[in-house]
């Protein structure tokens, strides 16, 4: 009666068991292995023999054991209950494992994503005899106080409403039934399952063009990212890659933040979920942890679920993109996931590429990266549904020629490159504003200048000119000095200087610091600029440098970063006003 | 009783193929009786059909492929683990090492440990003091962390480890506390060293020591740390203990483990290091930390040797990815004569931030400890133009700068070995060196706190 197909172990390697009987079973499969049940994925097959990455440690096993194939891919439960959870690279609930087996992930221990006996009041927006097709939305279950779960019709199907109610309904209750074309029914329960390693479908991609705003002024004003774009942070340790992913997280504007730790520290993960529900979304004003997902498959944790957890972060992703909502993925780090995949690679004994990862490296990253974008959303509403992609790369010693710092750079549009001399020098976030760079720069500034301030990008562009000339004047400074500089040389350093303390240097465990909003990363530019713009004029006007950098309010400008949103309007009006009046006065003691 | 086999068939360095098998199972320790009577331990490294490929943890000297019996015993290798483990010196597999009698078990636990569910960990907020300046003020070191020193041939780590084991205290501190210490390859003196410090400071009746020395066998370095970590998680989770675990030399652990890698003939990554070293070390860092509900923790400070002082050496690099910071050792501080080397603007310890502030320390540390970094960068940099172009050529404020980063290294950075500097004196001497800057120049520092602290004119 059980017709699934059943093999039996001849090898184990690691995370890798080798299943001999396999024949019928299919590429990418599921199995159970052992009586365990341990959960594996078919990777390869030869013949009657299957190769099956273990997701779970396989001490233990051994030859003689069976493997039964569950004939599917590997797939993950998309539904209500997702938000605020945190779970493992194939979505086990860690937090229900917790209370299941203890403090410690036990082998074959099992437990469904989505809880089974919670129920959700869902409130029906469509009715009996209307025609539905995939990506339609049936509809509401308030999940979160700040998101409505928008429950859809799954992408292929579609027929006309036989019968559908609101009311109070558990994740396997049927809440429509409809009737296909061929006069079939199908039964829809507020859960759907996909398939982790093949993309949700859209009816087409749309280019970004809106920035995602995420509060970091150098991100913001210099690199900026899109809206369902893609960027990379590679950094060497300590250059604050994390920090940076989770500064992200909490500030980037977004309904849904899917935050995937791939082999990294478990300490980050708890930091997470203890300090997120603490912080207030800048959008809704609801706690944080209400719009985020956390996929923890730490370094210790089994290799192979780490392969796993980026595609499973992703579904999830593009699940709540498809809804019409702005989603921002972070993966931290694509490095670890990259090392599963040669450790993989290595076990199946696969000629290797580069540094012995495999040659398909590059490929399985951009097929990951490609599933960010701005996408009109399945559903005959025409809604555009928002994925934006962020990974950290962690390349050995920093070295950026690193296979999968390579390949991650073909793929993305921004590149964050955090400099490990920043870092020393506290300088943070790292962001080397030299070498990093966004492809995005051009769109986002003519949105900025139309929805900020007219002459942001212009701002920026001077901004970013003086940084520039403020690396070649430091080198001639090392070499001869500094009083073989002219005075507008001195200016620009002086003014430089004051860019990179008071504006692209950023406390990220500063309460005010931590964010800031456009209007005020404009004003806070806009003042540091001045004092550029007018101490050239000054200048020219034989007017004195030393007293123009000893300028008391100088100070003022350099602490308005701590000024807080509310106050910070009328403060700029003020610093401007009187830095207009100091310099006018200090012109008038010159003459 | 297990079955007992006698076909071994290949011997090479540290790896072994016995075939005929039944029944083995991936991970499984097995046993080596020797004709003479000796035990060897090994494990299952991969088993493919009737052949499972072995793993010796000792020395192959002896073993035949005639007359070597292999038993396979079922399980994984374990760890006998009790309270009387304290004060005890063991070898690095396990065994009593300094006569006295075998443990008598509490119970039996496997080495490799199984991951700790990260919904389940709590995070380490403790303030540790240690007493070292340039750790507490600038790199705190929390409960619940992984901080190794990076270190190099010929540079003191061995006793900046015996003095943050001797100086380390809670400032709640009427828990209990239990060091465990691992040395794997390193040399007869520099375990000497540590078992001396800690017999001198009455330490050695709260540790428990492991020790492989360098002329042990190398494979059987592989088994050390996991052992140490063993008996840590026992103190610290089940006897409710504040375990502060000391390793020494990473380095040579990551040797024995290419080792291996290299017998197996696997795909090599960086420098002939297997590609899941990075995996491999995680799963012993990662044992560090906090668990809900239990009063224990384990902190970790590994120390490794990096090969010709580069941090981009696998080893460190790797290492400094999985672990909550690094203290680095410096050679120019060293060769000037300052104790502890500790280099502190590469040093980092990421988990400072939470466990600092009003409460905890005080409410000036974090401003001050951002100060000092871009202060004494600063300095560093104008002291580096200084010696290209003379003094002159620096602008007032850079000589400032260059003469504060002199007095920082003397006197903040160089305390000496035996020197403990409370918190409050280490706040207060960061505060003493600030004041040499004009005010204007403490940027990091909020205003109500410069008016507060500030000593200079």
């Amino acid at each position: 009666m059980d017709n699934r197909v059943r093999g039996e172990i001849i090898k184990v390697s690691g995370p890798l068991v080798v299943a001999h009987g396999m024949r019928d079973a299919n590429m990418f499969d599921v199995v159970e292995v052992s009586e365990q049940k341990l959960i594996g994925e078919i990777i390869e097959m030869h013949g009657d023999d299957a190769s099956i990455q273990v997701y779970e440690e396989t001490a233990g096993l051994g030859p003689g054991e069976t493997v039964v194939s569950r004939g599917l891919p590997l797939s993950v439960e998309l539904g209500p209950g997702l938000i605020g959870g945190i779970y493992d690279g194939i979505l086990r609930p860690l937090d229900v494992l917790v209370e299941q087996e203890g403090n410690r992930i036990k082998k074959g221990a099992f437990a469904p994503a989505l809880n089974r006996e919670k129920t959700w009041t869902f409130e029906a927006r469509c009715k009996v005899g209307d025609r539905v097709f995939g990506g339609d939305i049936l509809g509401l279950v308030q999940e979160t106080e700040s998101l409505a779960h928008r429950i859809m019709v799954p992408p292929h199907a579609a027929g006309e409403i036989t019968s559908i109610e609101s009311g109070d309904f558990t994740v396997t209750d049927t809440i429509c039934r409809l009737k296909d074309d061929r006069g079939k029914t199908i039964e829809l329960t507020m859960m759907q399952r996909w398939p982790v390693r093949i993309g949700r479908p859209y009816i087409e991609k749309i280019a970004p063009e809106e920035p995602l705003v995420t509060g970091q002024r150098s991100i913001d004003s210099f690199f900026p990212v899109a809206k369902g774009g893609t960027a990379a942070v590679p950094g060497p340790f300590g250059s604050g890659k994390t920090v940076i992913q989770h500064q992200l997280a909490k500030w980037a504007e977004a309904d849904v933040v899917v935050y995937i730790g791939c082999g990294e520290r478990g300490n980050e993960m708890t930091d997470v979920l203890m300090e997120f529900p603490q912080l207030e979304d800048p959008k809704t004003g609801y706690s944080l942890m209400k719009r985020t997902i956390l996929i923890a498959n730490t370094s210790d944790m089994p290799v192979a679920a780490r392969e796993a957890s980026i595609y499973t972060g992703i579904t999830i992703a593009e699940y709540f993109r498809d809804m019409g909502y702005s989603v921002s993925v972070m993966a931290d780090s694509t490095s670890r996931w990259a090392e599963a995949l040669r450790e993989m690679s290595g076990r199946l004994e696969e000629m290797p590429g580069e540094e012995g990862y495999p040659a398909y490296l590059g490929s399985r990253l951009a097929v990951f990266y490609e599933r960010a974008g701005t996408v009109r959303c399945l559903g005959s509403d025409n809604r555009t549904g928002i994925l934006t992609a962020i990974g950290a790369v962690s390349p050995p010693g920093g070295d950026l020629s690193d296979p999968v710092a390579q390949s991650t750079l073909r793929s993305v549009q921004v590149f964050w490159s955090l400099d490990s001399q920043l870092a020393y020098r506290r300088h943070f976030p790292a962001i080397n504003w030299l070498t990093s760079y966004s492809l995005y720069s051009q769109k986002v500034d003519a949105w900025l200048d139309d929805n900020v301030a007219k002459d942001y990008s212009q701002l920026r562009k001077d901004a970013m000119r003086l940084l520039q000339e403020e690396s070649a004047l430091e080198e001639i400074v090392r070499l001869i000095g500094h009083d073989a500089l002219s005075e507008e040389d001195r200016l620009k350093l002086e003014a430089a200087r004051s860019l990179r303390e008071d504006f692209l240097h950023q406390n990220s465990f500063d309460e005010i610091d931590t964010f800031t909003s456009l209007k005020k990363q404009y004003r806070m530019l806009s003042l540091l600029m001045s004092f550029y713009y007018e101490g050239r004029r000054f200048l020219g006007a034989k007017g004195s440098y030393d007293r123009l950098f000893k300028m008391p309010i100088r100070d003022d400008i350099a602490r308005f970063k701590q000024v807080p949103e509310e106050k910070a309007e009328a403060r700029y009006e003020e610093l401007k006003a009187r830095f207009q009046s100091d310099l006018a006065a200090l012109h008038a003691e010159e003459k | 009783m297990a079955k007992e086999y006698r076909t071994i068939e290949d011997v090479a360095g540290p790896l072994m193929l016995v075939r005929n098998v039944k029944d083995v199972k991936y991970d499984e320790l097995g046993e080596i009786e020797l004709v003479n009577g000796d035990i060897r331990y090994c494990k299952v490294l991969e088993i493919d059909g009737e052949d499972a490929l072995v793993q010796l943890f000792e020395s192959s000297i002896g073993i035949s492929v005639n007359t070597g019996k292999v038993r396979f015993l079922g399980r994984g290798l374990e760890l006998a683990v009790a309270a009387d483990m304290l004060g005890r010196v063991f070898s690095g597999m396990g065994q009593p090492k300094d006569g006295g009698p075998e443990i008598i078990p509490d119970k039996m636990m496997d080495v490799n440990g199984t991951p700790i569910n990260p919904a389940a960990r709590d995070y380490p907020n403790e303030f540790i003091e240690t007493g070292v300046s340039a750790i507490d003020g600038l790199n705190t070191l929390v409960r619940g962390q992984k901080l190794p020193i990076f270190s190099a041939s010929g540079l003191p780590h061995a006793r900046l480890a015996a003095q943050i084991a001797r100086q380390a205290r809670v400032l709640d501190d009427s828990e209990k506390f239990a060091v465990v210490f691992a040395a794997m390859g390193i040399t007869f003196e520099e375990s000497d060293f540590f078992i001396r410090d800690f017999r001198r400071t009455g330490a050695l009746d709260r540790a428990v020591m492991f020790i492989n020395l360098a002329d042990d066998p190398a494979i059987e370095r592989i088994a050390t740390p996991r052992m140490a970590l063993t008996a840590a998680e026992y103190l610290a989770f089940d006897q409710d203990m504040h375990v502060l675990v000391l390793m020494t030399d990473i380095t040579y652990y990551a040797e024995a483990l290419r080792e291996v890698s290299a017998a197996r003939k696997e795909v090599p990554g960086r420098r002939g290091y297997p590609g899941y070293l990075y995996t491999d070390l995680a799963s012993l860092y990662e044992r560090a930390g906090r668990i809900k509900g239990k009063k224990g923790s384990i902190t970790f400070v590994p120390i490794l040797t990096m090969p010709d002082d580069d941090k981009t050496h696998p080893i460190p690099d790797l290492t400094g990815y999985i672990t909550e910071g690094q203290v680095i050792l410096s050679r120019e501080l060293h060769r000037s004569g300052y104790a502890p080397p500790v280099d502190v603007l590469p040093s980092l310890s990421r988990l400072k931030d939470k466990g600092i502030g009003k409460g905890k320390t005080r409410e000036d540390h974090a401003n001050t400890m951002n100060q000092l970094f871009a202060a004494y960068s600063r300095g560093k940099d104008a002291k580096e133009l200084s010696v290209i172009l003379g003094e002159e050529a620096l602008s007032e404020i850079d000589r400032l700068y260059a003469k504060f980063a002199d007095a920082f290294e003397q006197e903040y950075v160089s305390q000496g070995f035996e020197t403990s500097r409370s918190i409050e004196d280490t706040l207060d001497l960061g505060w003493d060196l600030l004041s040499m800057l004009p005010k204007n120049e403490l940027k990091r520092i909020r205003e109500d706190l410069i008016d507060k602290y500030y000593k200079g004119a």
